[in-house]
C-alpha cells in the first residue's frame, strides 16, 4: 500500500470526494497542507484575500452547482475570520467543508501562538466538526464530512487539523473508503406513507390553497415535481427569499415571493388560505410575522428534510418529514392514482380573488413607487434593467439590505440556483465573494452581484481575488450613500433620525478603486446612461466591471409588514396601508 | 413538567459538550447532567432533567437526534420508568440527641451513615429526586454542611430498553 504523509493524504482524499476547487488562505499549521498542495495538479487552489471571503466563495460556488463547496484556512485568526462564512451556510444549509489547520496537537491548550479552539468557537454553527489526531484518520474524516455535509439536512462540516497531523515526515497507507457508514447518522429520506396519502386528499379537497416554498426546493432539486404539481393542481405558489426560483417567477401561477417584504397578493393569499402546502421552508420569522396572527383559517401541510422544523414555530396538522424530491413525486403519483380532483369551481373563485388582488394592489400589475427621471435613477429600475439586459438568465448574487430586497422583487428567476444571497443570517460582504463561486462555476454565464455601498465594503478586497484569477463578474451597485434598510427603519420607527447610517461624504470613488484593481469602473448618475452603461458592462465578458449607480436616496422598500401584525398587514408605500 | 431525557452517545470526545451546549444555545435549561460509558465503551450514556411542556420536550429530543453524534434519544417521562439519583449529605452531628435524631431519619428514609467523625455523620441516599428533596428537609434544621447530588439516572420499566 502506498505510504502518504498527512498533508498528501489530505489533498489525495480531497480529490476522491470529488474537490476540484479549494478557496483558502495559508498560514503556519496549514503550510504543510499548503506545500501538498504545490505538488499536485488535481485539486485547484485559488486564493482570497480574507478567509471570510474564502467560506462565501465555497458557499456561493455551492449554491450555485449543489455541489459541496470546499475551504481551507489556517488556525487562530484564519480559523475566526471564517466563522462569519460558516455561520451563513449554516443558516442556509448549505453543504460545505471547511478545513482549518491547528497548533500541533502538543500544543493544544498551551496558548499556543496562532492557537483557536476551532472545534468549540465553531460548534453553534455547525452541522458538524472534527478535530483529526491521527494522520492514519485523514482519508476517513474527509469522507465522511463530505458526506455529512451533502445528505439529510445540508450545512459546513469543519475538519480541524493538527500541524503535526500533516508533517510530511510520517508516512503513512492511504485508503480510501468506498462507502460511508455511521450507526448515529442515517438521515430520512423517504416520508410516511400514510402521512403523504393524507397530504394529498387534504390539499386536492382545498378551497383556498396555497403553496409555500423554501430553500428546500432549491437544495434538493425539486423543481420540476413542484412544478408538475403544481402545474396538475392549478394552485397559487408563493416562494420565500431562499426559494425564489425554485418555481418559475415568470409563471402565471406564481404570486410573488412572501413575508416581510412579500407581495400583497403573496401574503394576503395566505392569510384567508385554508390549506397551506408548506415544502422546504420553515415558517421563519421574516415570513410569519405574528405566530398568533399568522394564517387563522388554514391547515399546515409541511413537507422538511428536518425534523426539527416541523411545528417548531407553527404546528403542522399533517407534519411529513422526508426530501422534497421523494415526497413531491411520492404526492404526484397517488394524486394520479387518486379519483378525486380538485374543486373546479372553488378554485377558480380562488383566482379571481387573488386576481384581484395583484391588480388591485401587486407589483408586477403596475408600478407602485414614483418613477425614475433625470437624476433620481429608482433603486428598483435598476433592477429591471438589468433584467432586461441579461434577459433574465444572469446568476444574481446579493448582498444584505434594501438592494437585496429590490432584487428579490424585481429580478423574476425562472430556474433554481440563479439567485444567490444570504438569507438566514443576512450577512454583508456576501455578494462579491459568492460571485466569484458561481463565476468560477459557470464561467460562460453572466454572475451579476447586486450590491449597495455598504455591503460591497465588507469584502472589496476580494476585487483583487477577480483580478488574479480571472473572475470577470459584474458589480451592481445601487449607491445611495447610505446604510438604506438601516435608514428605512429609521425613518419608519426612530424618526428620521439617522444614527450611524450615513457617510458624511467618506465614500470612495469606486470607478478609480475598480480601476485601480485592474478592473473597469462606471459611475451613473443619469438615467439615460443606465441603458447604454450596463449593456457596455456586460457585454465586456472577460472583464470584471464595477458599475456605481447612483440611485433615489429615499426610497423604501414596499410592501413590508407592520410589525405585530398578521401577514396581511403591510405598508404598501409610505402612507398607505392594508 | 419535569422531563428525564436518556440519549445515546458516540463516546467521542466534544460529543458532550455538543449536547450541552445544545441546550444553551435554544435556551432551555439543564437542571441535573450525568453521563459515563456503558457496557460498550464506545457509547456513552446521558441522563438529563428539564422542565417544559410537551411541545417544547418534543423539540428538544428532535434537537437532540440531530446532533451527528446522538445514536438514540428518549423522554422517559413519557413512559413508565425508574429514576434514581444518589446524594451524599455531610450533617453537623456533635451531640448525642442529634446523632441519635439524623440515625433515625437515615433509617426512615432507608439511607446509609457512610462516614462518621465526633462532629459529622455523612449520609448516603439514593431514590428519586423528590425523596432526596425530603430527606434534605428532615434533616435542614440539625444542620447541613455539604450536599452533593449525582443528578438523576433513569431507565424505562419493563421490557423496553435503549441499546444499539
Amino acid at each position: 500500500m502506498e505510504l502518504l504523509s498527512g498533508g498528501d493524504i489530505l489533498i489525495r482524499a480531497l480529490k476522491d470526494a470529488g474537490v476540484k476547487d479549494v478557496w483558502g488562505y495559508p498560514g503556519g499549521a496549514a503550510l504543510h497542507i499548503y506545500d501538498a498542495l504545490y505538488r499536485q495538479d488535481d485539486v485547484f487552489h485559488i486564493l482570497v484575500r480574507h478567509e471570510q471571503a474564502a467560506v462565501h466563495a465555497a458557499d456561493g460556488f455551492s449554491r450555485a452547482t449543489g455541489e459541496v463547496g470546499t475551504a481551507l484556512v489556517t488556525s487562530g485568526p484564519g480559523a475566526t475570520n471564517a466563522i462569519t462564512g460558516i455561520a451563513t451556510a449554516f443558516m442556509d444549509s448549505i453543504p460545505m467543508v471547511v478545513i482549518s489547520g491547528q497548533v500541533p496537537l502538543s500544543k493544544i491548550g498551551q496558548d499556543a501562538f496562532q492557537e483557536t479552539d476551532m472545534v468549540g468557537v465553531s460548534r453553534p454553527i455547525v452541522k458538524h466538526s472534527f478535530l483529526v489526531t491521527r494522520a492514519e484518520d485523514i482519508a476517513e474524516t474527509i469522507a465522511k464530512a463530505y458526506y455529512i455535509a451533502a445528505t439529510g439536512r445540508p450545512g459546513p462540516v469543519v475538519v480541524d487539523i493538527p500541524k503535526d497531523v500533516t508533517d510530511p515526515s510520517h508516512k503513512v497507507p492511504y485508503h480510501w473508503p468506498t462507502e460511508v457508514k455511521m450507526r448515529s447518522y442515517q438521515p430520512t429520506d423517504k416520508g410516511h406513507r400514510g402521512q403523504i396519502k393524507r397530504a394529498v386528499k387534504t390539499l386536492i379537497n382545498a378551497k383556498r390553497p396555497v403553496i409555500y416554498t423554501g430553500g428546500g426546493i432549491v437544495i434538493d432539486n425539486a423543481s420540476e415535481q413542484l412544478i408538475a404539481l403544481a402545474k396538475k393542481l392549478n394552485y397559487p405558489v408563493t416562494n420565500t427569499l431562499m426559494g425564489l426560483g425554485g418555481y418559475p417567477g415568470t409563471d402565471r401561477q406564481y404570486v410573488g415571493m412572501l413575508g416581510m417584504h412579500g407581495t400583497y397578493e403573496a401574503n394576503t393569499a395566505m392569510h384567508h388560505s385554508d390549506v397551506i402546502f408548506a415544502v422546504g421552508a420553515r415558517f421563519d420569522d421574516r415570513v410569519t410575522n405574528d405566530l398568533d396572527k399568522f394564517c387563522p383559517n388554514a391547515t399546515i401541510i409541511h413537507i422538511d428534510v428536518d425534523p426539527t422544523s416541523v411545528s417548531k414555530n407553527i404546528e403542522a396538522h399533517i407534519p411529513i418529514v422526508g426530501t422534497c424530491t421523494s415526497v413531491l413525486t411520492e404526492m404526484l403519483a397517488i394524486a394520479e392514482q387518486m379519483d378525486i380532483e380538485p374543486d373546479a369551481e372553488a378554485i377558480g373563485e380562488w383566482w379571481k380573488q387573488i386576481d384581484e388582488w395583484r391588480a388591485d394592489k401587486g407589483i408586477y400589475t403596475a408600478s407602485r413607487y414614483e418613477p425614475s427621471s433625470g437624476t433620481c435613477i429608482k433603486p428598483q429600475d435598476v433592477i429591471k434593467m438589468l433584467y432586461k439586459i441579461t434577459d433574465g438568465r444572469a446568476i444574481v448574487t446579493s448582498d444584505v439590505g434594501q438592494h437585496q430586497m429590490f432584487a428579490a422583487q424585481y429580478y423574476l428567476f425562472d430556474k433554481p440556483r440563479t439567485w444567490i444571497n444570504s438569507g438566514g443570517l443576512g450577512t454583508m460582504g456576501f455578494g462579491l465573494p459568492a460571485a466569484m463561486g458561481c463565476k468560477r462555476a459557470f464561467p460562460d454565464t453572466d454572475v451579476a452581484c447586486v450590491t449597495g455601498e455598504g455591503s460591497i465594503q465588507m469584502c472589496i478586497q476580494e476585487l483583487s481575488t477577480c483580478t488574479q484569477h480571472n473572475l470577470p463578474v459584474k458589480i451592481i451597485n445601487l449607491n445611495n450613500a447610505a446604510l438604506g434598510m438601516v435608514r428605512q427603519w429609521q425613518d419608519m420607527n426612530y424618526s428620521s433620525r439617522y444614527s450611524e447610517s450615513v457617510y458624511e461624504d467618506s465614500l470612495p470613488d469606486f470607478v478609480k478603486l475598480a480601476e485601480a484593481y485592474g478592473h473597469v469602473g462606471m459611475k451613473i448618475t443619469h438615467l439615460d446612461e443606465l441603458e447604454e452603461k450596463m449593456r457596455e458592462c456586460f457585454a465586456m465578458k472577460d472583464r470584471t466591471v464595477f458599475m456605481d449607480i447612483c440611485v433615489d436616496r429615499s426610497e423604501h422598500v414596499y410592501p413590508m409588514q407592520m410589525p405585530g401584525g398578521s401577514m396581511r398587514d403591510l405598508w404598501l408605500n409610505k402612507t398607505e396601508r392594508t | 413538567m419535569k422531563r428525564i431525557i436518556s440519549i445515546l452517545l458516540e463516546n467521542e470526545s466534544g460529543a458532550l459538550s455538543r449536547v450541552v451546549g445544545l441546550f444553551a444555545q435554544r435556551g432551555y435549561n439543564i437542571d441535573t447532567l450525568t453521563v459515563a460509558p456503558t457496557d460498550d465503551d464506545t457509547l456513552s450514556r446521558l441522563t438529563l432533567t428539564t422542565q417544559g411542556d410537551d411541545q417544547m420536550a418534543e423539540q428538544i429530543v428532535k434537537q437532540l437526534h440531530k446532533l451527528i453524534d446522538t445514536i438514540k434519544v428518549v423522554d422517559l417521562t413519557q413512559g413508565v420508568h425508574i429514576e434514581r439519583e444518589l446524594m451524599l449529605v455531610k450533617l453537623k452531628a456533635s451531640e448525642a440527641d442529634i446523632r441519635a435524631e439524623v440515625k433515625s431519619c437515615v433509617e426512615i428514609f432507608r439511607g446509609t451513615i457512610v462516614d462518621v467523625t465526633p462532629k459529622t455523620y455523612t449520609v448516603q441516599l439514593a431514590g428519586d429526586s423528590e425523596k432526596l428533596d425530603a430527606f434534605i428537609e428532615a434533616v435542614r434544621e440539625i444542620g447541613i454542611m455539604e450536599v452533593v447530588r449525582s443528578g438523576v439516572s433513569g431507565i424505562s420499566r419493563g421490557d423496553k430498553f435503549l441499546r444499539v
